[in-house]
């Protein structure tokens, strides 16, 4: 008994290592990345019409960043609130795979507190903490902490300045800050494609994709057509990969 | 600075529908596992939904999606491409789009 009791404290001491402050270190790296594409988002938000205190409600309650363009830029064209919602379900289904890929190591918490660790999820915390879990076999909770309520302050001020400064910014396009948005979606489908080890098929998906989401946007409006794109386009990823 | 009533709407139900995907699998994938048809769908949806985006953004023109009048963000489009395999950077390739289609809107204006 006395052996298993320590075996739990060296766990639990190591365990105790991975403070809230470690957490908040090991954001650092991807906090340029927040605050630079936070502070384009804020300007194109403002720049799309949205108030201050809009902004502020959107970073603080939606917290993620091509959820925030897209929605701005779909109130510019006047979208329904049931098409916009519907696209943001779409784009942030991919949390589904985040949050299922993390919750092995979080088995042993409660459902209340596993769901304060997803609360906070994004693309670039999940990477954080998947390449800490390869290197030590787990993720402590304080330390996910730590990574993720420091990434949610910065994009949330990063956010907000954009906003205030998009006050003075007649021209966003003249800068070419509405393409932030476009060059978001090319990384982080080039950076998604880049990190499986199913090229060949990533690009056939990839392009059907693009040829439904033209193709339908000519019948549907365009954002009902990447709706349709997504699900035939994962629907036959899907089936190409049942065949094999 | 005031929230309007339909965009506070808008901000709510993309918040719940954006945190349901974020803490579901976490709260209850420790009880039972997704089937396996389900884990290989929703593995191409990033995808899917992301060149679904690209393409809208690239060739849209308003609520239409035209091929005559969106030259600069197709052409931008290609090195911003590249960029992304090269660095394999969100950052470096935001930054970098950004700044091709300033150059290329000042070279050619509208």
């Amino acid at each position: 008994m006395g052996l298993a009791n320590d075996q739990i404290e060296t766990v639990a001491d190591s365990r105790d290592k991975d403070t809230f402050l470690q957490g908040v270190k090991d954001c650092v790296p991807t906090l340029l990345g927040y605050l630079s594409i936070g502070f384009a988002a804020g300007v194109i938000e403002r720049t799309a019409g949205l108030s201050i205190a809009e902004i502020a409600l959107m970073s603080l309650i939606l917290y993620a960043g091509s959820a925030q363009f897209i929605a701005a830029g779909m109130m510019v064209a006047s979208s329904s609130i049931t098409t916009i919602i519907i696209t943001i379900f779409f784009v942030n289904l991919r949390h589904l795979l985040l949050s299922a890929a993390l919750a092995p190591y979080f088995r042993h918490l409660s459902p209340l507190r596993n769901m304060l660790v997803g609360s906070l999820l994004t693309d670039e915390s999940f990477g954080v903490a998947i390449n800490e879990a390869a290197k030590k076999n787990y993720i402590s909770e304080k330390w996910m902490h730590g990574l993720n309520i420091t990434a949610y302050l910065n994009w949330c001020a990063a956010n907000i300045a954009g906003a205030f400064l998009g006050q003075w910014i007649s021209n966003p396009e003249r800068l070419g800050l509405d393409f932030a948005l476009t060059a978001m979606f090319i990384g982080l489908l080039v950076l998604s494609m880049l990190s499986r080890k199913k090229i060949a098929r990533d690009v056939v998906v990839a392009i059907i994709a693009v040829v439904i989401a033209v193709g339908a946007s000519s019948v549907l409006s365009s954002s009902m057509g990447v709706i349709v794109a997504t699900i035939f386009a994962s629907t036959i990823g899907m089936v190409m990969e049942k065949w094999k | 600075m005031e929230v309007r009533w339909d965009v506070f709407l808008i901000i709510v139900g993309t918040a719940i529908v954006t945190f349901i995907p974020r803490v579901l699998p976490l709260m209850v994938l420790s009880r039972f596992q997704l089937p396996e048809w389900a884990t290989k769908w929703l593995s191409y949806v990033p995808i899917s939904v992301m060149a679904a985006l690209v393409a809208q953004e690239i060739f849209k023109n308003g609520e239409n999606i035209s091929f005559s009048t969106n030259h600069v963000e197709l052409l931008a489009a290609i090195p911003t491409f590249f960029i992304a395999i090269k660095t394999r950077s969100l950052l470096v390739t935001v930054l970098a789009g950004i700044i091709v289609v300033m150059v290329l809107r000042f070279l050619f204006p509208a």
